[in-house]
């Protein structure tokens, strides 16, 4: 699937990004870069500009000052290559109730390759069945958008944004609505179609817990970037204590320790 | 009652009548699934401002009506856009504003002028062949803007951010699909008036949402119950010589109120109750 990407291949760069949204400064002094492969978590409270950087990312937003690149290019102007983007939004922001079935929201995701005033040809229509099948809601296809679980929703986002084969996948708060056993096994699952497809995955969350125990990196966000790396070196006191600037406790979980903030510490929202 | 229909006038108000219904509500549809209903009765109010520069300054109000109407819809969609205004207060300001420019413009007018109230409360009866001609070729270029772009207008608005991300204008498609709400008014306005045009776009395609859940058959649904409206609402007005305006927007209101109270979503959701409380009465038997 991720036949224009080799493997350690940097993707996306940033370098000393600013980003102010009307005139306040929501990211200061940004810089990293995610290769190709890798299953990037972008973690950080309310408020931290974890929206904004993926925004930025996707060229929504332009940044005041500092450069980022995907693909060596500016998000603006990928041309061809933004066929390697996938965007997966909160399915939290769709109108369940719009009159669409399955099929023709994955469908969408294939809108500018089709081609304006031009309707979806046979390889527009094959590459809609791969995609339901991926995320293995196939016998949903002709479901109204809003007769599904949150879950289903999420997966029909996914494939929309799968039906281009992207090289990137990025991911808004998918867990978000979900309970801690169902985003448990999306993450299972995501990660499987990652190793599975070699695809780059970076997703943003504010969930410490299940997600470092998926991703390959982490990276902590509190305007600024707190740190960033493997998540069982990140993931410690300090970290945790920059990005939400409030005392925090850890406790074990395998390899990667969850957070419990200690009560009446102050912590750094809005 | 078929002799009335040898009548010229009458043959132009069926013609325009037809255009009229089937134009509000494929447009509608979008108005309606992009909550954008406040900024189409916007638009509607501001073509009043449009039509007086008309008179006033002795061009065709058809004309000055097209201009002035695009010119606010853009106005309304940038000030949005800047999100420094909200969407609705933007809508609110312009709303005001271009009917109380069009009436400082009439008091420049010697004298009352009977033709200006047609536009107000829309009189079908009294469409000109000029008129005619002019709601047919625009409403013609409207429906080919739409069929053409019919996908990414549906992208548009089920997920606009996606549809960015996926690399469409976003930009241009949302002020050139304002442009086709601020014309549809203007190619509306004789046959239901400033005040009614709003509920003509909207009344249709709320109904059609209540009976599918499929985009494209929602358009077509919204088609035959604003074109049957616009219809029925002519014919009795001739009938009873009652407004044609009002009459055809009731039939329309009518329409929609029975399609909502006879709507399969509402079937089912009442069949789901059902067989919830069987299941509870089973529970408390057994």
């Amino acid at each position: 699937m991720t036949a224009n990407a080799n493997r350690n291949e940097i993707l996306i760069r940033a370098a000393n990004l600013y980003v102010a949204i009307q005139d306040r400064l929501v990211l200061e002094d940004i810089s990293f870069s995610i290769a190709a492969g890798e299953f990037w978590g972008i973690l950080g409270p309310n408020g931290s500009g974890k929206t904004t950087l993926l925004r930025t990312m996707l060229g929504l937003i332009e940044p005041m000052s500092g450069s980022i690149s995907l693909f060596g290019k500016t998000p603006q102007l990928l041309g061809q290559d933004r066929d390697r983007i996938g965007y997966v939004p909160q399915h939290a922001i769709i109108d369940i109730q719009f009159p669409i079935h399955v099929r023709d929201v994955v469908m969408l995701g294939r809108s500018r390759k089709i081609g304006l005033g031009k309707k979806p040809g046979k390889a527009d229509k094959e590459a809609v069945d791969r995609a339901l099948e991926l995320v293995e809601i196939s016998d949903l296809a002709q479901r109204q958008i809003g007769r599904l679980s949150g879950g289903q929703r999420q997966r029909v986002l996914i494939a929309r944004a799968l039906a281009l084969q992207p090289d990137i996948l990025f991911l808004d708060e998918p867990t978000t609505a979900l309970d801690v056993n169902a985003a448990e096994s999306f993450y299972e699952w995501l990660h499987a179609m990652h190793k599975k497809m070699n695809l780059t995955l970076v997703l943003i969350s504010h969930d410490v817990g299940i997600i470092s125990r998926y991703v390959s990196a982490v990276a902590c966000l509190n305007r600024r970037l707190v740190a960033h790396g493997l998540p069982s070196e990140v993931l410690n006191g300090e970290a945790i204590e920059g990005m939400y600037g409030c005392d925090a406790m850890l406790f074990g979980h395998g390899d990667v320790p969850h957070m419990v903030v200690t009560p009446g510490s102050k912590g750094d929202g809005g | 009652m078929i002799e009335i229909f040898q009548y010229d006038f009458m043959q132009r108000a069926l013609i325009v009548a037809t255009v009229t219904g089937a134009l509000c509500a494929v447009i509608g549809v979008y108005v309606v699934l992009r909550g954008m209903s406040f900024i189409g009765a916007g638009i509607a109010h501001a073509s009043f401002g449009g039509v007086a520069l008309g008179f006033v300054t002795g061009l065709n109000p058809f004309f000055t009506a097209v201009i002035f109407c695009s010119a606010v819809a853009w106005g309304i969609g940038f000030v949005s856009e800047t999100k420094r205004i909200r969407e609705d207060t933007a809508v609110g300001i312009f709303f005001a504003s271009t009917m109380a420019l069009g009436v400082l413009l009439i008091g420049f007018l010697k004298g009352y002028n009977v033709d200006l109230f047609a536009y107000i409360f829309g009189n079908i009866l009294a469409v000109t062949r000029f008129d005619m001609w002019a709601s047919v070729i625009l409403a013609a270029v409207i429906i080919a803007v739409v069929v053409f772009l019919f996908k990414e207008f549906l992208f548009l608005t089920f997920d606009s951010e996606a549809a960015q991300v996926a690399g469409l204008p976003v930009r241009l498609l949302n002020y050139l699909m304002l442009t086709l709400i601020a014309l549809t008014v203007v190619v509306s306005i004789k046959a239901v008036g400033i005040v009614l045009v709003s509920a003509l776009i909207v009344a249709p395609a709320a109904a059609a949402n209540q009976l599918t859940d499929d985009f494209k058959r929602m358009m077509i649904l919204a088609v035959i119950v604003g074109v049957a409206s616009t219809w029925i609402g002519l014919l009795l007005s001739a009938w009873l010589d009652i407004a044609s305006g009002a009459t055809i927007v009731l039939v329309a209101t009518i329409v929609f109120f029975l399609c909502t109270a006879f709507s399969p979503h509402r079937r089912t959701m009442k069949q789901r109750v059902r067989g919830l409380r069987k299941d509870i009465t089973k529970q408390e038997l057994v």
